[in-house]
């Protein structure tokens, strides 16, 4: 039953899997399309909905694939590394990081992949991430107590909303198509954006 | 009249992206019991520099110390491997399509010069705010949805509608 390690599988070889997680995320970023910055930002603008269309689909594919891994008792769901919901820090860390996202065109992840094919604006994305990361750790004693605030726990949506998580998959599934298709509707009548 | 297919920006259907994604993420949380991130290696980095160059300081802050807590190498940390397979993924990647080399990527209305700023502008930011969610769209947002996450739900909403709030003020970099 997973997860494997550190049970099954032993704690040494988390490593290793990293690296060959880390190989195939990139692989696919980059043959999506989303080491692009002018690509990714399509998504605010209207041009280019790729990042909804790969983002919604990974997320919503994983779920049903691990509930169902749940139901037939081959993975623990329950188990899993979830994120606790400190709700404010959250919501005010998510806005400057969606700044962040419309002045330099990347995430974190995206800006990786940029660096592997050599797209220098990602390079200094990630120059500014460190520096990001720097200035706030010197100033987290001003912080903390924020960063220590409204804390729910790990919880999940199913929990907090009182819906089975399979009800809840169902519905977000449906969202997801409903905003596939209006997103395409969108684009059509947008202005096309070359790059 | 033959047009030949541009290899170099001919990309993969989203949604196949999008599925093989999602089997990936499968496979971690099913070997690791995690799901995926990047905004962790450069804090990682970060908290690793400035304990190995100033570590009385790096002991007396919080943040830095809870790292190394109990002898833990800061560095050694998985989003740290998974961020070098990423770079390596995206190589090979970009080699099979010639879309490795170096350049800034911008749009034709700005300069390079001013797109570069702007990008450190939008890393610091995002590396900032990253800070105070525990994550960024890899980590909090995608792996925390994949596992049904309030927090993660949260996170997605926060960072997009963030995003389309700025959108409007930052359109003459990119369109």
């Amino acid at each position: 039953m997973g997860p494997l390690i550190p049970e099954i599988v032993s704690g040494q070889w988390n490593n290793i899997i990293a690296i060959l997680v880390g190989i195939a995320f990139g692989f696919v970023l980059e043959s999506s399309g989303l080491s692009s910055s002018r690509k990714l930002v399509g998504v605010f603008y209207g041009y280019d909905f790729a990042v909804l269309r790969v983002f919604f689909t990974a997320a919503i594919t994983a779920s049903i694939g691990l509930l169902f891994m749940d139901y037939f008792g081959w993975i623990n769901m329950a188990a899993l590394d979830g994120l606790p919901a400190r709700v404010w820090p959250i919501i005010v860390g998510g806005i400057i990081m969606g700044m962040g996202f419309v002045t330099g065109g990347f995430c974190p992840g995206t800006c990786i992949t940029a660096i592997g094919i050599g797209k220098l604006d990602g390079y200094v994305f990630f120059g500014g991430i460190i520096l990001g990361v720097f200035v706030f750790s010197e100033m987290f004693p001003l912080f903390e107590n924020f960063y220590n605030s409204s804390n729910l726990g790990d919880v999940t949506v199913s929990e907090y909303f009182n819906i089975s998580p399979y009800w809840f998959t169902l519905i977000i599934s449906i969202v997801a198509i409903i905003a596939f298709y209006i997103t395409m509707q969108i684009r059509k009548r947008v202005k096309t954006v070359e790059y | 009249m033959e047009i030949k297919a541009d290899k170099q920006h001919t990309y993969w259907n989203p949604y196949l992206g999008g599925f093989l994604l999602g089997i990936i993420l499968i496979l971690t949380f099913f070997f690791t019991g995690r799901g995926l991130g990047a905004s962790g290696a450069a804090k990682a980095i970060v908290t690793q520099t400035v304990h190995t160059v100033a570590p009385t300081h790096a002991e007396n802050n919080t943040y830095y110390a809870d790292q190394f807590l109990g002898g833990k190498i800061p560095i050694n940390n998985w989003l740290v491997f998974e961020v070098i397979g990423v770079v390596a993924g995206a190589f090979i990647s970009g080699s099979l399509s010639g879309r490795v080399f170096f350049r800034v990527q911008h749009s034709p209305k700005i300069t390079a010069k001013r797109r570069l700023w702007f990008a450190l502008l939008g890393g610091v930011l995002f590396g900032f705010g990253a800070q105070f969610a525990k994550g960024c769209t890899s980590g909090a947002a995608l792996s925390g949805m994949t596992v049904l996450s309030l927090g993660g739900y949260i996170a997605m909403l926060s960072i997009f509608g963030g995003a389309y709030i700025f959108a409007y003020f930052f359109r003459k970099l990119w369109l």
